[in-house]
């Protein structure tokens, strides 16, 4: 028993170790991460884009992605909402708008490559990889398809080959990854005819973004989205109109995505750790208790037995006592009936001399 | 000869048996198109819309209504209370078939289910809450399988490996217990990741409790429930002992399920106050939260209460069946109802009825699977050779 019990609570500690590994629960702490210092992102500033769809047709050419339903020069797909899919890294939403601005204004859509990203933070196989260069990668070759990244996503960006029976992949953008590593430009921002797309180190974009909004403060909303959104993310955005009508979340918070769920996480080794304890205890007191019950169970049968004895020791005392007193008695009696009949004779012989003697003897009192 | 096969197979085309065996059948079709064309050959899943019923019902569900294993054992064995023994062996197996169930539907819903131990042996994705359920998971359905091993060994007349099973019952009922809080809490705490999904009302940093606690009440109220099935259909197969118990259980632990019941909803309330949510209550979502929470906390908690005052052993079995659909109605509303509520309706999820069809099949095969094991083995009653002994 005490063996067994050793033994799974060496397992114990080993699965706590295993849980606590690696992770870096910073709910606790001071310590912040800013993102990595010369890491890369993108600048997109929707007062500049014309909704031509050659950023989607370049990251479709540089990915290799199956061609799209409709040719990407037919603008017509921009008159309903949509989102990226396992076709399409990117996509351009256009949204009317009937503020100053004249004309509609269009929304870049594709991962935001998060600082501290949900996806990676939520994959139980660690297929996400936030690069020193800025871009969260995928790797498909542990990718277990539990989908998990989508649900975590905020922005709603992994999508996933639903038709693919039994190599299904996430797919997402990758910042064009291979692409920057060598010193090229990311597909898209390469296709970019109006330069509403800027590449560059994320520290410059956010300097660049204030100064434009410096510069032109009545064309821009006074808010660069991204700098601090879900913590941070590698694409920041401009715009001419609230963030909110033209599709992005404006109540997303500046809380990363590992900070919220560091807290259950921090819980478990203590878990681990204290519920053997609490529970051995448990077992204890309630083997003590039926200990309890049992020797008490014990001590009073014992008792009512001794008490039983003790009673009937008395009794047969009494008994005996009793017995021992007739004895006296009969004896006694016998003595005396003995020398009653012993007396007898005498005084029988006595009455039989002078009878009238006796005779008289009341009537002298009564006179 | 020929009437001996037709009288054989007339006793086997029982109504149940032939319901089953249709359900089987569609199962085994959907299986087929499930691994020829992929998930969007039979599920309504989108990529706004990631996990559906084989999620939400299937393992969400599923998980907490095998609960009963651990609440159970627990009771019995740690916290001493042995007039409830004569429901540790049911209670071990639902949860051990539960367990078991869950992960076989698992292999549909992933892409690539024979990367399901990649968590383990690959790389360990320590940072995620589904790690963490996914190691917890795969732990405890060894341990159920360890703690239901007995009944199995007297069944097959092992006594020795039975004796050595018998023996690592205590350890085995801890790790239960422990690796129950875990992943029993770590399924709500996989939504803590999206609160700008999940409706404020079922969002709260507290969902790792509320799914916690009520795991023990969907196991308290799923033992009275099965217990009540078992004692219907298999009632030959009970010995004396176990009919003595019964009500007594039913008593026993309907009374813990409103205790907790009044517990959960007075947790559920802090967590309201804590989030300042009561404006939503004014809303559509805040009356299905309502229905929820008074519907099918308040109102069973009130039930079995009564059900227990005048020891009312049929409201007490009713009130088990109501909480049960409560739990279940909450594990569907964080994962589905509640999940995505942002989105405009037509991007909203609902099953496709293949997806149904799945979810029926891996029931039954639960149903069958408990049928085969409780006319055979010694679960509802003690084996002869072994009286008294566990």
């Amino acid at each position: 028993m005490s063996l067994t019990r050793r033994k799974f609570l060496s397992w114990l500690g080993a699965a706590t170790v295993s849980t606590t590994l690696g992770q870096a629960a910073q709910a606790a702490s001071n310590k912040h991460f800013s993102g990595y210092p010369q890491s890369h992102g993108v600048l997109f500033d929707n007062t500049r884009c014309i909704g031509c769809r050659k950023c989607e047709e370049g990251c479709n050419q540089v990915n290799e992605l199956p061609g799209p339903d409709r040719p990407f020069n037919d603008l017509a797909v921009l008159d309903k909402p949509r989102r990226t899919t396992a076709k399409a890294y990117t996509v351009v939403n256009r949204y009317e708008n009937d503020g100053m601005l004249q004309g509609p204004v269009f929304r870049k859509i594709q991962c935001n490559h998060c600082l501290e990203p949900a996806c990676a933070s939520a994959c139980f196989v660690r297929a996400f990889t936030k690069t020193a260069t800025g871009a969260v990668i995928y790797d498909p070759s542990v990718c277990v398809g539990c989908r998990y990244c989508m649900i975590a996503c905020p922005f709603e960006i992994p999508a996933y080959e639903y038709d693919q029976a039994l190599v299904p992949r996430i797919m997402k953008c990758t910042l064009c990854y291979p692409r920057i590593v060598k010193g090229l430009l990311p597909g898209c921002v390469e296709a970019c005819p109006t330069e509403a797309l800027t590449f560059g180190r994320r520290r410059d974009l956010l300097r660049t973004a204030r100064e434009r909004i410096s510069q032109f403060p009545e064309r821009y909303i006074d808010h660069i989205y991204g700098e601090n959104e879900m913590g941070g993310t590698s694409w920041l955005y401009l715009s001419g109109v609230p963030y909110r009508e033209v599709g992005m979340r404006e109540d997303l918070g500046i809380t990363p995505a590992p900070q919220l769920t560091a807290g259950a996480l921090s819980a478990v080794p203590m878990v681990v750790g204290l519920w053997p304890v609490l529970l051995t205890g448990v077992y204890a007191i309630t083997q003590r208790k039926e200990k309890i019950v049992k020797a008490e169970q014990e001590q009073a049968v014992a008792a009512a037995r001794e008490q039983a004895r003790a009673e009937a020791q008395a009794q047969l005392a009494q008994a005996l006592a009793k017995a021992a007193q007739e004895k006296e008695a009969a004896i006694a009696r016998e003595v005396k009936k003995a020398l009653e009949e012993a007396a007898k004779v005498p005084t029988e012989q006595a009455a039989a001399a002078p009878p009238a003697d006796t005779a008289q003897t009341p009537t002298e009192e009564e006179s | 000869m020929a009437d001996e096969t037709a009288a054989a197979s007339k006793a086997y085309l029982t109504p149940f048996n032939m319901v089953a065996g249709i359900i089987v059948l569609l199962g085994v079709i959907i299986t087929v198109l499930r691994f020829t064309g992929g998930l969007a050959a039979v599920t309504n899943l989108s990529d706004y819309n990631p996990w559906g019923i084989w999620i939400g019902f299937d393992l969400l569900v599923g998980v907490a209504l095998a609960a009963g294993g651990y609440v159970t054992s627990a009771a019995v064995y740690l916290f001493g209370m042995k007039k409830y023994h004569s429901a540790v062996r049911p209670a071990v197996l639902t949860g051990f078939l539960g367990y078991a169930l869950v992960v076989l539907a698992l292999h549909y819903d992933v892409g690539r289910p024979w990367r399901l131990p990649y968590p383990f042996i690959v790389q360990q994705g320590s940072t995620s809450l589904l790690f963490e359920v996914a190691a917890c998971v795969a732990l405890y359905l060894t341990v159920l399988f360890l703690e239901f091993s007995p009944a199995a060994l007297e069944w097959l007349g092992l006594k020795r490996a039975r004796r050595l099973a018998v023996r690592l019952t205590m350890a085995l009922t801890i790790f239960g217990v422990i690796l129950s809080t875990l992943h029993q809490s770590s399924l709500g705490a996989l939504f803590l990741i999206a609160p700008s999904k999940l409706h404020p009302l079922w969002y709260s940093s507290y969902l790792p409790i509320y799914f916690f606690i009520t795991s023990i009440i969907a196991g308290l109220s799923m033992v009275i429930f099965e217990s009540t099935l078992s004692h219907h259909y298999f009632a030959a197969k009970m010995d004396a002992n176990h009919l003595r118990e019964k009500d007594g259980i039913a008593l026993g632990f309907g009374k813990a399920a409103s205790f907790i019941l009044a517990g959960y909803f007075a947790i559920k309330v802090i967590g309201l106050a804590a989030d300042d949510n009561w404006h939503w209550l004014g809303t559509g979502y805040g009356f299905w939260y309502l229905v929820e929470l008074v519907g099918f906390v308040l109102l069973p908690c009130f039930a079995y209460a009564v059900g227990v005052r005048d020891k009312n052993l049929k409201l007490i079995k009713w009130s088990a069946v109501w909480t049960v659909l409560g739990v279940a109605l909450n594990r569907l509303n964080v994962s589905l109802v509640a999940f995505n509520w942002h989105l405009p309706s037509g991007e909203r999820y609902f099953p496709h009825w293949m997806e149904i069809g799945i979810s029926l099949f891996i029931v039954t095969i639960g149903v069958l699977a408990y049928k085969f094991i409780v006319t055979r083995m010694p679960i509802l009653y003690e084996h002869p050779d072994f009286q008294g002994e566990h």
